[in-house]
């Protein structure tokens, strides 16, 4: 870049920042500010204080087979959350449109907390709600190496504002691909994830994005349930189904499950086995400290060895 | 400046300012300073306008050039102090003396920088105190590297400032620090090898994100072993480069035995690559990765592990029968670039392997340039102490 491209680059993005965030209505990735971090975060301190209890955790079953992609889960995600959000007929034609979002497969970003993505088989198309799956034992958590995640008894994975450092390996860590950052935030960036709507499911209200679904393709309730539910369907209905329930037991389960009627590789779930990813560094960090202790002993003998023998001299 | 001040006989090396910059008006100090500028205006430009128009990262690649390059290859080439300061402070090894200072230095300098560095890449750089004493990750391996760098630096801090208190004068200050430098080493081992293998250990959690190829779960050990040799190949290399660059420093040079000590670095240094090659070999067998060789990735992988470990082993052989240092050194420069691939390799190369190329991370000219003025900076610092300090005789 030479001197007037930055200039120019410096000056689009000051005017950008002038005209708000509406300017990147097309690239969400630009989004910064993000208000729903901190209210969740202070709803939960708030329940911690008043020592509110819940009797079990909840959870969200997803079925691919009734989802009709309206994206209204998006909209209605960003309207809550307060993310920049466009008018909801524009979500839900995209559907029809040509070109259309969905000609491109999409992962969450700053402003975006979940997307649907569209697959085929044969003819048919597939809509996918990604959002983040708020793991029964998070990677994301585990790899925070302030402690900014916590996983809450209602099942919410939320994130911590106050404490991220910004070193983004919760990003890396993540099976899913689900938190993004605000990188056009030079001061004060933060990482965003759905947070299962946690200052909603506190006050007996389902998820945003559950709540606004026609298709009745999401359940809302105890994990324990929403699991009796997923089962029950695809025993009901032979051949309706593919005998799986994604997020029962991959990288230790999930609290968002979803069931379909195509295998999950071939829409975009990536394949896990039933090891929790925490696991795998804490595995690691027990034999370093294991193999560090076992060495101090010789290391101490030779130091002080070469010290004595120092002495003599 | 008066005659004998402590600024003109210590810092401007006997010299006034005006004789001063003028021995320094030199072509390379005028391009380390070209560097520097474009260095500089990208640091100004991070923290002004943050990562984004900064750089190439994204929310698929949130970690690029600067954690590549900075941390994972300039910690793996900043390990001299672990293999060589230890061998000799602490296995009393004196044949290798002399190459002990300097490790010690650029282990360092290296460290510094790359925290230093490291600071650009944290959104939220003026926290990271936080890891320190305010908030605890204790499941996490990037805790532990947090907390072991810190230590390591300090540790350096402590091999180093004997150096420092001979040149400041203060005799009974080095005494202390040279005895308690023999500890910090003895700590140091234990430190160093538990950071550099967790750099490697920081990957197990991406086991779906690395290509199968670059994935093991002997990961942490293949960042150690390779530390460890990257050590030992910079002894070399940095033991070179100050014999051409520095010879009015070196009191009494001997080449023969300069010579002989490079082929028995080169020694070590082949019997560490042929332990890496077996237990790369082991991981090939034993996860079955066989079938990937012959993919695009494959030949990546080959190019690395034949052209890097495998050929330097060869070089070294030979040139240890022969006794002919200068090949021990072409490895010793093989074996670095094989590091830098190596690094780049798992972390962003084999990283998201299954995306389109052209989706592919590839760093910004600030990036690139603040790199570069890093790597800039070490070597200006470490000439600076050098010149002043008792570090290469």
């Amino acid at each position: 870049m030479n001197r007037r491209d930055f200039l120019k680059k410096a000056l689009t993005i000051t005017g950008l920042t002038l005209m708000g965030e509406k300017a990147f209505s097309e690239s969400s990735s630009y989004s910064k500010g993000n208000k729903a971090n901190r209210k969740n975060w202070e709803k939960y301190e708030n329940i911690k204080a008043n020592g509110i209890k819940v009797e079990e955790p909840y959870a969200i079953v997803v079925d691919l087979t009734r989802c009709i992609g309206c994206r209204r889960c998006e909209w209605a995600c960003n309207e809550w959350n307060k993310n920049p959000n466009k008018p909801l007929k524009e979500f839900e034609e995209s559907k029809d449109k040509t070109p259309s979002v969905f000609d491109k497969n999409r992962r969450t970003h700053a402003g975006e907390f979940t997307v649907v993505n569209r697959f085929y088989e044969g003819k048919n198309p597939i809509y996918v709600k990604k959002q983040c799956m708020h793991c029964l034992e998070p990677a994301c958590l585990s790899a925070c190496f302030v402690d900014a995640f916590k996983k809450t008894e209602y099942g919410s994975v939320l994130y911590n504002p106050s404490l991220c450092v910004g070193c983004r390996y919760c990003m890396v860590a993540c099976p899913f691909d689900i938190p993004a950052y605000e990188y056009y935030d030079p001061l004060t960036p933060q990482i965003t994830k759905c947070t299962m709507c946690f200052d909603r499911i506190t006050e007996n209200k389902v998820p945003a994005c559950v709540e606004i679904c026609p298709a009745d393709a999401m359940n809302f309730g105890k994990r324990s349930e929403i699991l009796r539910i997923a089962y029950e369907r695809i025993h009901n209905n032979p051949g309706r189904y593919v005998h799986h329930i994604y997020g029962e037991h991959e990288a230790g389960g999930t609290s968002w499950l979803y069931i379909s009627g195509t295998d999950f590789e071939k829409l975009g779930f990536p394949k896990l086995d039933k090891t929790p990813i925490p696991k795998l560094s804490k595995n690691f960090l027990f034999t370093v400290k294991v193999l560090e202790i076992v060495a101090a002993a010789p290391l101490v003998w030779a130091a002080y060895y070469m010290i004595s023998k120092d002495k003599k001299r | 400046m008066k005659e004998g001040s402590f600024l003109r006989e210590k810092i401007f090396l006997g010299m006034s300012l005006k004789e001063y910059l003028k021995s320094h008006a030199t072509l390379w100090n005028f391009i380390a300073l070209i560097i520097l500028s474009f260095s500089f205006y990208s640091m100004a430009y991070r923290l002004f306008y943050g990562l984004g128009p900064a750089t190439n990262l994204s929310d698929t690649y949130p970690w690029g050039l600067w954690i590549s390059f900075d941390i994972l290859v300039g910690i793996a080439l900043a390990a001299p102090g672990l293999t060589v300061a230890t061998a000799v402070y602490l296995f009393g090894i004196k044949d290798y003396k002399n190459f002990a200072k300097p490790a010690v230095l650029s282990s360092l300098l290296g460290y510094i920088f790359a925290v230093f560095a490291l600071m650009f890449d944290l959104g939220r750089y003026y926290r990271v105190f936080y890891v320190i004493g305010w908030s605890w990750g204790l499941d996490s391996i990037l805790f532990l590297i947090a907390w072991h760098f810190f230590l390591y630096i300090l540790i350096c801090l402590i091999e180093w400032s004997p150096s420092l208190f001979e040149w400041l004068g203060k005799e009974r200050l080095k005494e202390i620090f040279s005895k308690l430098g023999i500890w910090a080493t003895a700590f140091g081992v234990i430190i160093a090898g538990g950071h550099q293998s967790a750099l490697g250990g920081l990957f197990l959690v991406a086991k779906t994100k690395i290509h199968p190829l670059w994935y093991s779960s002997l990961l942490p050990l293949f960042f150690l072993i390779s530390a460890i040799f990257a050590g030992i190949s910079m002894v070399i290399i940095e033991s070179t480069l100050a014999h051409k660059f520095f010879i009015d420093r070196i009191k009494n040079f001997n080449k023969a035995e300069f010579e002989s000590k490079t082929i028995g670095l080169g020694k070590a240094l082949a019997v560490v690559l042929i332990l890496y090659i077996l237990l790369k070999l082991l991981d090939l067998a034993h996860y079955e990765k066989w079938y990937y060789l012959l993919t695009s990735y494959g030949y990546l992988y080959l190019f690395e592990n034949i052209g890097f470990i495998f050929i330097p082993i060869l070089l070294l052989i030979f040139s240890i029968k022969r006794n002919k240092a200068s090949i021990v050194r072409v490895s010793a420069f093989l074996v670095a670039f094989g590091i830098i691939l190596n690094r780049f390799n798992v972390s962003l190369i084999a990283y998201n392997w299954y995306i389109p190329f052209q989706e592919k991370y590839y760093p910004t000219w600030m990036e690139l340039s603040l790199s570069l003025g890093i790597v800039t900076l070490i070597i200006l610092f470490y000439r600076f102490i050098v010149r002043r300090m008792a570090i290469l005789h």
